[in-house]
């Protein structure tokens, strides 16, 4: 116990001093420490979800308010929370399925014990019929209601079947730890590999020839274009520096050590360039459920560039930047103000400044984020596929329960 | 002889839809002009000239457009009419006066046919001031062809509030320099006293008379610069006009035509050298070649082109300049004046379009002075030609601007004009005179014009936002500051030129309060603003602004967040050309730039093997091109007015030498 006190307070320092960059490394360090909190938790033997779900509220509230920028954070801990309450409804509809396999079939008794049999089937119809009214509705049960109630609660009967023979406590409690770390392990999983899963798309999207401008440095940017070089596609790609922390520089740096056709540009030109550009791709680094986007500084500029002529603007995101929350302001409440030295030089201007006259200030601004209205994006490529800014909500209802939208 | 030339003029009025073919035949001398003139002030004033006979003329569609206008004013000015009667005499006075507005003003004629701008102040009230203007002065000026527009802009200047006069001016050229010139501290020219004519003196009141009095103080002031030059080229200039047309052309007396017929020639000549020359393509192998061997500068190319680019030229900067600079003792050809700007230009140590501006002109200045006609060779053609040499060094050394491009014709423009009868000295010391003049008038002079204007936008408790640095920006802000009002300034920066942190330095170092930031975070401080001012390298005929790449990002943004965006451009940088994206005309800075980051962010740091790999390009835009539609306003020497007016004054100002 006290030694996952440490490592939260550890993380939440880091999280504090923003020694974690980027959205995807702080969303995979998020869950690993939720995974450890979860393993180390001790469960009691009644209401064992609501525990769990407390003991990650309490971490998750701990960093999200370290740095309720990175909202990866929110939404890592959300996931994880969500994976807790799936995870105890399939449980204890397994379970629900269980008692009425035993008060409906008493006497068939043997036909239970050898597995499943027909009575399976009035099981299933009862599960899926506990599922659906306790889930929250989402696109993907009721599209999927068939042949979900038909395999799904199979298993989980026959699992709460035995469970239920051995009328073990401990060992149930043991089920709903153990299902929960799956779930986060599948989570983790989830997020390191969401590259990959995007990236697969990146053929379907990039044809030859193509001129592409992207900003920033994104992770999910690079292997997208790499995959579709990796395909013989051959295209450039222009890439807007991103002063004054110079991403750009380095994206631009690993595009060419993978041999793709790269041209850096100011800041200034992009909207001069975006006339000759097909497509404008980023990684975003939060969306929020109405289908905005916080990306790096200047992605506004960009996005409206290319509202102007027209050109798709293309948004890269994996799951776990989805964010459940209605942006309010958020080009300043979601934003986060960087040093000034980045802009000027320390003393720089101290010599023109006259403090004693009180007359005469100088103010630096250096944000880190731009949030682009949900109107300007053409389309969301995440790791389940090609969306709409307008269905992003859709989707949120997918990853996360109601109940935890507040934390 | 004069009724002919009226009648001349009668095709160029361009019809549309329904229109009466006949041509009123023109009874007495005046008549014709009159039916001309009409329907313009029909179209755009309620004028009180009703009592023009043109109503048959006038049809509903009929789009008059200002430059027949123009044309026939000129040649009333420069032509004798027979006077009638006193009566008359006046009417028709009035007539012509309304005419020289017409021509030389243009304003009735830009801003009508301008759709209504953002600013909606000023076509009305021009209008208004110029139908009201029109019946009240009566005062002859064939003499002073400039005079009459001198006139105009005086006489409702005392009627008017200054800040109506200031806001309706859409276009007061050298009536407008004159005036400031007369206000403000820095008298260039002395006003002198004209006496009046007594008839006329009689009838208007004591507000007219004053008006009067100080608009011909103007027009002196305005006039003697250009001297009987202006009256002899007005002259000059219109049977060349009238000549275009074909088929008038038979019906001229035949003692005009011998002199309309060379005079045809030599407009036909000006009108191709006044077609903008279309830039050197720079991936037009053959041409570049030669330009090579003629090339005094040796550039060498940058290895890793943007394909996108390769029409404009891409060198390395720095490598020539110091096998350049030890030339500079052994060189023949060019002026040691020219070559000294020329390296700046090179070195960069001059930069802004005013900037760079003055110095080729002072430059070529010194190098009219020590010119010498060779023997046997004419001096217009020779200097010309030496001129030539001149340019195209400065262009080797970097790509002109649009306004240094202006320049350059306009100089060229005053050589070809020279009288023949001109010594040497006399053609030097007149060209010398006109050099320092346009650069007094048409860059000092309209900057505090700009001042002026600008400086009555800007109201207490505002946020300024302006981009880069800006001469004339700067000008408005300091002054503004000066006279008290209190805003903020918000500067926004790029790389890598970084030209916002020496304006942040000279703001700061006068007590404005500013925030400094790069363009990125533009979308961020844009909700902060409430009026964005850009300076321009350029603005071209369909209202595009051609300026520091970045203006057009600044620009949407703006108007993304509903902020007026005003541009602040000397009118000598207008230009007659069209663009509509960044990539066909521009200039390309020097790639190293870009790639050159600072210090601090090691992490992003380039290494050195990257700048041989072929995949990778830096590309350095030093241009972009802002649509019209970003534009809220132009303050220029001629007014504030709509991006749709530029061509109207490109074309009316250029026509009558006034732009340049």
């Amino acid at each position: 116990m006290p030694d996952v006190q440490s490592m939260v307070a550890e993380f939440v320092n880091k999280l504090r001093k923003r020694k974690i960059e980027g959205s995807q490394a702080t969303a995979k360090c998020t869950v690993e420490l939720l995974r450890s909190v979860i393993s180390h938790q001790r469960v009691p033997h009644a209401n064992q979800a609501a525990a769990l779900i407390d003991a990650v509220k309490a971490v998750g509230q701990q960093l999200v308010a370290a740095n309720p920028v990175e909202l990866a954070v929110g939404n890592v801990v959300r996931r994880v929370l969500h994976i807790i309450r799936e995870e105890d409804l399939s449980l204890t509809t397994a379970a629900m399925a269980g008692l009425d396999l035993l008060d409906a079939s008493d006497d068939d008794d043997i036909d239970n014990c050898k597995g499943i049999g027909y009575p399976a089937m009035s099981a299933a119809v009862v599960a899926a019929a506990a599922r659906s009214t306790l889930r929250p509705p989402s696109l993907q049960t009721l599209l999927e209601g068939t042949p979900e109630s038909a395999t799904v609660p199979y298993t989980s009967s026959s699992g709460a079947d035995s469970e239920s023979k051995t009328a073990d406590k401990s060992s149930l409690t043991r089920k709903l730890k153990h299902d929960v770390i799956e779930g986060v392990n599948q989570l983790i999983h989830e997020i390191s590999g969401c590259h990959e899963q995007i990236a697969e798309q990146a053929i379907e999207h990039i044809h030859q020839n193509e001129v592409i401008l992207t900003l920033g440095s994104s992770r999910t940017v690079l292997e997208f274009l790499c995959a579709a070089k990796e395909k013989k596609r051959s295209f450039r790609v222009f890439v807007a520096e991103g002063a004054p922390r110079y991403q750009g520089h380095l994206l631009a740096k690993e595009l060419v050590a993978r041999g793709l056709q790269t041209t850096v540009i100011t800041d200034s030109a992009v909207f001069a360039m975006i006339s000759r550009v097909n497509m404008v791709i980023i990684g975003a680094h939060a969306v929020m459920a109405n289908g905005g986007v916080i990306g790096p500084v200047g992605v506004n500029m960009a996005a409206l560039a290319a509202k102007k002529h027209a050109v798709p603007f293309v948004v890269l995101a994996g799951s776990h930047k989805l964010c459940p929350l209605y942006p309010h302001n958020p080009e300043v409440l979601l934003n986060e103000l960087r040093s000034p030295s980045e802009l000027l030089d320390f003393g720089e201007f101290s010599d023109c400044l006259d403090f004693g006259a009180g007359s005469g200030s100088l103010q630096v601004v250096n944000p880190t984020f731009d949030y682009v209205p949900p109107n300007l994006v053409s389309l969301f490529i995440t790791d389940t596929g090609g969306h709409n800014p307008s269905y992003m909500y859709r989707l949120i209802a997918d990853y996360y329960s109601a109940d935890d939208l507040v934390m | 002889m004069d009724t002919r030339r009226g009648a001349l003029a009668v095709p160029k009025v361009r019809r549309v839809g329904f229109f009466t073919p006949t041509e009123p035949p023109p009874e007495s001398s005046q008549r014709p002009n009159r039916s001309q003139s009409g329907p313009v002030e029909a179209t755009t004033s309620s004028s009180p000239l009703s009592d023009s006979p043109s109503g048959n003329l006038i049809s509903p569609v009929l789009i008059p457009p200002s430059r027949h206008h123009s044309d026939n004013l000129t040649s009333h000015a420069a032509a004798p009419v027979p006077v009638p009667g006193p009566a008359a005499f006046r009417r028709y006075l009035a007539h012509d006066r309304s005419l020289h507005v017409g021509s030389y003003n243009a304003p009735d004629s830009l801003l009508g046919t301008s759709p209504p701008s953002s600013n909606g102040e000023f076509s009305e009230d021009s209008v208004s001031l110029f139908g009201f203007q029109r019946s009240d002065s009566t005062k002859l000026s064939a003499s002073f062809p400039n005079g009459g527009f001198d006139l105009t802009l005086a006489v409702r200047a005392p009627q008017e509030s200054e800040t109506i006069i200031e806001t309706a001016s859409a276009s007061e050229g050298k009536k407008k320099i004159a005036e400031v010139s007369g206000k403000s501290e820095s008298v260039t020219t002395k006003p002198q006293k004209e006496k009046e004519p007594k008839s006329l003196k009689d009838k208007t009141t004591k507000a007219e008379r004053r008006a009067i009095q100080e608009a011909q103080r103007a027009a002196k002031a305005a006039a003697k610069g250009e001297g009987k030059r202006h009256a002899d080229e007005s002259v000059e200039a219109n049977p060349g006009k009238a000549a275009k047309k074909p088929q008038p052309k038979k019906e001229r007396p035949p003692i005009s035509s011998s002199v309309s017929e060379k005079t045809a020639v030599a407009v036909e000549k000006e009108k191709r050298m006044d077609v903008p020359q279309t830039q050197m393509q720079y991936d037009d192998k053959s041409r570049v070649d030669k330009a090579k061997r003629r090339a005094v500068v040796e550039q060498t190319e940058t290895k890793n082109k943007v394909e996108l680019f390769l029409h404009l030229p891409q060198y390395e900067r720095g490598s020539q300049l110091p096998n350049l600079s030890s030339n500079f003792f052994t060189l023949d050809t060019i002026h040691h004046a020219v070559y000294k700007v020329g390296l700046q230009h090179l070195a960069g140590d001059i930069s802004g379009d005013n900037a760079r501006c003055i110095a080729m002109l002072q430059a070529f200045e010194e190098a009219i002075k020590d010119y010498t006609t060779p023997p046997m060779k004419d001096l217009t053609m020779d200097l010309t030609t030496k001129i030539n040499g001149y340019v195209s060094f400065l262009i080797e050394c970097r790509p002109l601007s649009m306004s240094m491009g202006n320049a350059i014709r306009f100089l060229k423009n005053q050589i070809r004009k020279l009288p023949v009868n001109l010594s040497e000295p006399e053609a030097k010391a007149s060209l010398c005179s006109d050099i320092g003049r346009f650069i007094d008038e048409k860059i000092i002079l309209s900057d505090k014009v700009i001042v002026q204007h600008a400086v009555s936008k800007i109201r207490d408790g505002e946020v300024l936002l302006t981009y880069g640095f800006s001469c004339v920006v700067e000008m408005i802000l300091l002054y503004a500051h000066e006279i008290g009002k209190k805003f903020r300034v918000v500067i926004v920066d790029a790389r890598p030129n970084l030209e916002g942190k020496k304006l942040l330095r000279r703001l700061v170092s006068r007590g404005l309060d500013c925030t400094y930031t790069h363009i990125n975070a533009i979308s961020y401080i844009m909700r902060e603003a409430t009026r964005v001012f850009l300076g321009a390298s350029s603005i071209f005929s369909n209202g595009t602004l051609y300026s520091k790449v970045g203006t057009a990002c600044v620009a949407m943004v703006a108007n993304a967040f509903s902020v007026p965006v005003i541009v602040c451009c000397e009118a000598y940088k207008f230009h007659e050309r069209v663009l509509l994206d960044s990539i066909c005309s521009n200039e390309l800075g020097d790639p190293d730039a870009v790639a050159n980051i600072p210090s601090f962010s090691t992490k992003a740091k380039q290494s050195k093997m990257m700048d041989n790999n072929k995949n990778l390009q830096f590309l350095n835009l030093m241009y972009d091109s802002t649509p019209s539609e970003y534009i809220s306003m132009i303050v220029s020497d001629y007014g504030m007015i709509p991006p749709t007016s530029i061509p109207v004054i490109v074309r009316e100002y250029r026509r009558e030498n006034l732009l340049l």
